[in-house]
């Protein structure tokens, strides 16, 4: 365990904030900068575009492994009350017991060590101790035995790490969505898809099956390494700073998507990407899937005047099937019109870091 | 690859006749991550001028983070990894070992596990055991041997698991009573077998003629790269040719070459090295698991960990 190590990015004031009602989420400037951008060039290019997931730029979402920024306690307690609402968003097949051993000690660790001011793992052989200073959590427990936590190991440490998580299972030379707790999903459900194969749940994604994309992505997932865990950037737009747009709650989130006028766009519509990073599990041989969430309205986004001309441009290159599927197409539009105001006309620097 | 680590020898012992375990310790210190049963590592072993890299299942408990174990049979025709470890590698000594990586993992739906072992098939299942049993799950081991002197791990493993180890030395006359493994087991048994291949056919026949589903057989196909006459490969990005000897696999010839393809089993089972074929006058020996036969018939990929090759021209796309 890393001794005397000193972040950049080092969270210690919590944002009190809404992602529901009267959406008060908004990003500090220092948060701004910590937001994983997603575009490398003015235009957009279908690509797979997986790379190792090793620490990153200081300051930014990549530093540490697994990221903990100012919404700490706002998506924690947004969490509790999706799943006080809806329990189905956290699930878990009986046979995926170790995984969920696996995935606990893997987020304690990594959270342990990148912020050991918010957390503390101790351990004695099978006897942990587990601090967390945010959440007021200080328990002691027997690894591997769940009857010493309150929770099952996976609903427990999920409900104290920012972003979703997915547990897949390998076997017959596929993998298998069998445990997860989903909270904070882009337009997609745990429930629908527990249970089911890689391929089976990626059907809905146009264009990519043609290209034999899956195909290409599992061969290289099933050989994923221990200790080599891997990330990929994907995105879409949310209308409201929403964490919960699931199938489920269609109802409440979709109507919004004819809320978007030329006057609100800065406030209303957000950029929202997903950092993912995949890791083999130790002791199960499962995968980790973790999708972590981050969200910026268009106000925020044009803080960064490189970030502010590349968006609009990207908007514009982006095929009508894809704007489509992630639900964009009803606003695209208005967006870029607005983003426009905010380009000059200057060319970009490569690479999605800020200036 | 950058990711390997350091680990010193910390013990030799004799397990068995000709079968010698190795204990593994990092040099750095620190815990090692668990592992799965049914993991193998890659070693790498500076054999003079020549460094043999050998996949070996980790055989030990995967919880212990102090140190990963290896068990290496002296083989007969050994191309040089069994024969350094056994006559030339010491105490003392430090090897560089790659993560583990598991191509034979249990499937953890199983009711009940049947591990099926023939000699120094045994190894993957010592790991698997001790999971099964700290987990509390059904299992039951038959283990088949030459004798009960070259039974590497029978005493230990009767110790910690009684009557769930049963042990067939042929010397006294005992098979394994396949037929009577594969019958009436509760649905949603898993079988699982490592060992010399004409057992682990026998095994997967036996269960297939007894009705078993496919997703219940599982076997660990690991063997060393076979032997065959040397050929050249000529490697389209650079146009070398490289020369690849009677004992050497194609893989081992293009790293003593410098050239660093990718891997994970070096066992023709993980796909990792497929390579596409560029160009070819003759006949691709295919020696892996992985390919279907179609893609065998094609010859459009090969998988040069365990393929040979016979004809006046190879180019692959390196």
């Amino acid at each position: 365990m890393d001794t005397g190590y000193s972040a950049t990015h080092r969270p210690e004031t919590f944002r009190d904030e809404t992602f529901r009602g009267e959406f008060s989420y908004a990003n500090s400037p220092e948060n701004i900068r910590h937001f994983p951008f997603p575009f490398h060039e003015d235009a957009y290019r279908y690509s797979v575009n997986i790379e190792p997931h090793v620490p990153g730029r200081p300051g930014s979402a990549f530093e540490h492994l697994i990221d903990v920024d100012e919404h700490y306690l706002a998506e924690m307690a947004d969490r509790a009350q999706v799943l006080a609402e809806d329990p189905l968003r956290y699930q878990a097949l009986p046979h995926m017991m170790l995984a969920q051993w696996d995935t606990l000690e893997l987020l304690m660790e990594e959270q342990a060590r990148a912020y050991p001011h918010l957390f503390t793992l101790e351990r004695n052989g099978d006897q942990w101790r587990w601090i967390n200073r945010p959440l007021g959590i200080d328990d002691t427990f027997t690894f591997g035995d769940p009857s010493t936590l309150p929770r099952e190991p996976l609903d427990y440490i999920c409900r104290q790490t920012q972003g979703d998580i997915a547990l897949m299972d390998q076997r017959d030379g596929n993998l298998w969505l069998d445990a997860g707790m989903i909270t904070a999903q882009a337009d997609w459900s745990l429930d629908f898809d527990v249970g089911m194969n890689f391929h089976e749940w990626h059907a809905p994604v146009p264009l990519a099956p043609q290209m034999g994309v899956f195909d290409r992505a599992l061969k290289y997932l099933l050989n994923l390494q221990l200790g080599k865990p891997v990330r990929r950037l994907n995105w879409t737009m949310t209308i409201n700073p929403r964490l919960d747009t699931s199938p489920e709650n269609y109802p409440k989130w979709g109507p919004d998507r004819t809320t978007v006028t030329p006057e609100n766009v800065g406030q209303k519509v957000h950029l929202r990407v997903e950092l993912q990073s995949l890791w083999r599990l130790p002791r199960s041989n499962g995968m980790l899937f973790v999708i972590r969430s981050y969200m910026m309205r268009m106000d925020e986004v044009v803080t960064v005047p490189k970030w502010g001309r590349r968006l609009p441009r990207v908007l514009e290159t982006l095929p009508e099937e894809l704007a489509s599927y992630k639900g964009l197409s009803r606003y695209r539009q208005t967006t870029i019109d607005w983003l426009k105001r905010h380009d000059d006309g200057a060319p970009t620097s490569p690479g999605i870091f800020p200036d | 690859m950058s990711d390997d680590l350091q680990m010193r020898v910390t013990a030799l012992v004799d397990e068995a006749a000709g079968i010698r375990r190795v204990r593994l310790e990092p040099v750095a210190g620190g815990p090692l991550p668990a592992f799965s049963g049914g993991a193998h590592v890659v070693v790498a072993m500076r054999d003079g001028d020549v460094t043999r890299r050998n996949p070996y299942s980790l055989c030990c408990d995967p919880e212990d983070r102090t140190g990963y174990e290896i068990a290496v049979a002296r083989a007969a025709a050994s191309r040089g990894g069994s024969a350094f470890i056994h006559e030339r590698l010491a105490v003392g000594d430090v090897l560089v070992v790659g993560a583990p990586t598991n191509l034979f993992q249990p499937d953890w739906r199983a009711k009940k596990h049947i591990l099926v072992a023939g000699g120094i098939g045994i190894t993957p299942f010592v790991a698997m055991m001790a999971q099964f049993a700290r987990a509390g799950l059904a299992f039951e081991l038959h283990y088949a041997v030459r004798s009960r002197a070259a039974a590497a791990f029978a005493g230990v493993l009767q110790d910690r698991y009684g009557p769930r180890v049963k042990i067939y030395a042929a010397d006294e006359g005992a098979r394994l009573p396949l037929a009577v493994l594969v019958q009436n087991q509760p649905l949603g048994t898993h079988l699982y077998t490592c060992g010399p291949e004409r057992l682990m056919e026998a095994v997967l026949d036996t269960a297939r003629q007894a009705g078993w589903p496919e997703q219940a057989l599982h076997a660990e196909h690991f063997m060393a790269p076979p032997p065959g006459d040397p050929f050249s490969v000529t490697l389209a990005n650079s146009g070398r040719e490289v020369a690849v000897g009677p004992d050497q696999s194609l893989l081992e010839a293009l790293e003593a070459a410098g050239i660093n393809p990718r891997y994970l089993c070096r066992g023709g089972v993980c796909g990792e090295c497929a390579t596409r074929v560029v160009e070819f006058r003759g006949t691709i020996l295919h020696g892996d698991h992985f390919l279907t036969p179609e893609e065998r018939a094609e010859s459009r990929t090969i998988m040069i960990c365990m393929s040979r090759f016979v004809g006046d021209r190879l180019v692959l796309d390196l």
